[in-house]
């Protein structure tokens, strides 16, 4: 697998005229779990959605500066370009929403879209494969036809995270991908992407504080639209460098 | 503290009567078509064209009308699909949210919808006028469509604005293109989109307004696109101010395209339920 890091320099997104995120400079060093933390509003997930360029799926966005992906830049990127560079950053939303179809199907269907199993053996063995990945083949082996949406929540969003491990990622995006979970099946997801982190590089937006004082290796405190701070998590959560980290840390405002 | 459950009760009850409005309504519609145009109904009504003493005496039976309502009303539904799907798509998908063609669309097919269909009737006949075009089922057709359109890119609309953009983001992110995407939106609005093609098939067809102007009536069966053709809600209202035989062969008329309705909105919400397994 590719090993590649991603770096954002000098990006400003400005959504119908308002002004989001402002000069971000920030990288994601890869094989780690990087915690975007800061206040509702702050453009936490708007950074996420920019590194999978989703952001243009609303109209009226402006984006300048730059997402490298490798040597790639995933601002510049048309068409092709920008279809492989989505399948190479994965996303897990918030609430998981599997795709209107069976449970095996929501696994294949972005290695369909991308041709990239030759027949039906090689695809079976890669939706088993990913099916366990994430803990749900043994739940789930006796019913891969049934409709997705049957299946529990927690379940659901491990499906959502065979279904982007699929396509074979190198970044894993997730958008408060527990806060939606019971605390067993979020701990289930949480454990999961500590496990990922061995082959992926895992961005993650995360409100519950203590979630990433757990799990994160790098932190990046978003305040505003803008990076207030960012670096190794245990110096980030335990000696923050600025005021206002240290006053979000300590629950002044959040 | 007591006055609130009083308040409750009585809102209550109020709701149980504007039910029960309803249910009356239906209920003596279809006793009187019933009551009315069962016993008028015969298996040659149903399934002869008029022969030559139609005019005073039973002989023969209206399957003119009947096959002119589908004649007119299948080809319709076909066109008007044509057209509603694109259109929805491009409004809830290409254009998402805020877009001035987005918002003009709409606002145009508000504008459509509540256009009664006679007025659609006058305007086409005008036209027909202008180009010299006789009444016949293409231009029954043609009103039928320009009926049916803003229907079904209304409901449409509803149901594609019920997408959850979860959905859209997730397939994006697997590295589809807008049109993958679209597939994906289409397994989840399907179930929606053929409840609301069949509903505006049910109210086209049940249309006299429509097809007075333009399709006219015959006693003939309509065997081309310029043929006058009668149909069933036309001959509803043609007949029923006639003398007899003709008004309790408006009731049997009424009976046959009460039941087509019917049908037809019952096999909306079948292959909806059917449909709606994967959908989320």
């Amino acid at each position: 697998m590719e090993n590649n890091s991603l770096t954002v320099r000098g990006l400003n997104v400005k959504i119908e005229g308002e002004h989001i995120l402002k000069n971000v400079n920030v990288s994601f060093p890869s094989r780690r779990i990087t915690c975007i933390v800061g206040p509702s509003g702050c453009g936490k997930s708007t950074l996420l959605r920019c590194l999978n360029r989703l952001t243009e799926t609303i109209d009226k966005v402006e984006i300048s500066g730059s997402i490298l992906i490798g040597g790639q830049d995933l601002i510049q990127a048309r068409d092709a370009e920008l279809l492989e560079l989505r399948r190479r950053v994965g996303l897990v939303p918030q609430r998981p929403c599997p795709l209107p179809m069976s449970i095996f199907d929501n696994v294949a269907y972005g290695c369909r879209i991308h041709g990239m199993h030759r027949n039906k053996a090689e695809m079976a063995e890669t939706v088993e494969r990913y099916l366990t990945e994430v803990g749900l083949w043994d739940e789930v082996k006796d019913r891969l036809k049934k409709p997705a949406a049957h299946l529990s929540l927690g379940q659901q969003q491990r499906l959502c995270l065979a279904r982007s491990l699929a396509v074979e990622p190198e970044f894993i995006l997730a958008d408060e991908a527990t806060s939606a979970l019971d605390p067993v099946s979020s701990k289930t997801v949480e454990d999961l992407f500590v496990r990922l982190k061995e082959n992926y590089t895992i961005i993650m937006v995360t409100h519950t504080l203590r979630q990433a004082l757990r799990i994160a290796d790098n932190a990046v405190f978003l305040y505003m639209g803008e990076v207030i701070e960012s670096g190794e998590a245990s110096r980030v959560f335990r000696d923050p460098a600025e005021e206002l980290t240290r006053n979000y840390l300590a629950g002044v405002f959040s | 503290m007591k006055l609130k459950y009083t308040e409750e009760k009585l809102m209550k009850v109020l709701m149980l009567l504007a039910v029960a409005v309803v249910l009356a309504a239906v209920l003596s519609i279809v006793w009187t078509i019933c009551v009315r145009g069962i016993p008028a109904l015969s298996a040659d009504l149903v399934f002869k064209t008029p022969g030559k003493d139609w005019n005073t005496q039973a002989d023969g039976g209206f399957l003119n009308a009947i096959a002119g309502s589908f004649w007119i009303v299948l080809p319709s539904t076909l066109i008007a699909t044509c057209i509603s799907i694109p259109v929805v798509f491009y409004i809830t998908m290409y254009k998402r949210r805020s877009s001035a063609l987005s918002y003009a669309a709409r606002l145009a097919y508000d504008v459509l919808y509540g256009i009664p269909s006679i007025v659609y009737g006058a305007f086409a006949f005008m036209v027909m006028v202008m180009i010299g075009m006789r009444v016949s089922v293409l231009g029954g057709i043609l009103v039928t469509t320009l009926l049916m359109v803003p229907m079904m890119v209304r409901s449409g609309d509803e149901i594609a604005r019920g997408v959850p953009d979860d959905m859209v983001d997730a397939s994006y992110s697997l590295g589809a293109t807008k049109w993958e995407t679209l597939k994906v939106v289409l397994r989840q609005v399907l179930p929606g989109m053929i409840s609301a093609i069949l509903l505006a098939v049910g109210r086209a067809i049940g249309d006299a307004a429509a097809v007075m102007f333009t399709a006219g009536f015959s006693d003939r069966t309509a065997t081309s696109l310029s043929d006058p053709t009668a149909t069933l809600p036309l001959a509803v209202f043609n007949w029923i101010t006639m003398p007899d035989p003709f008004p309790d062969r408006a009731y049997a008329a009424a009976f046959v395209l009460t039941v087509i309705v019917l049908v037809l909105s019952l096999g909306s919400r079948w292959i909806a339920h059917v449909l709606t397994r994967h959908k989320l």
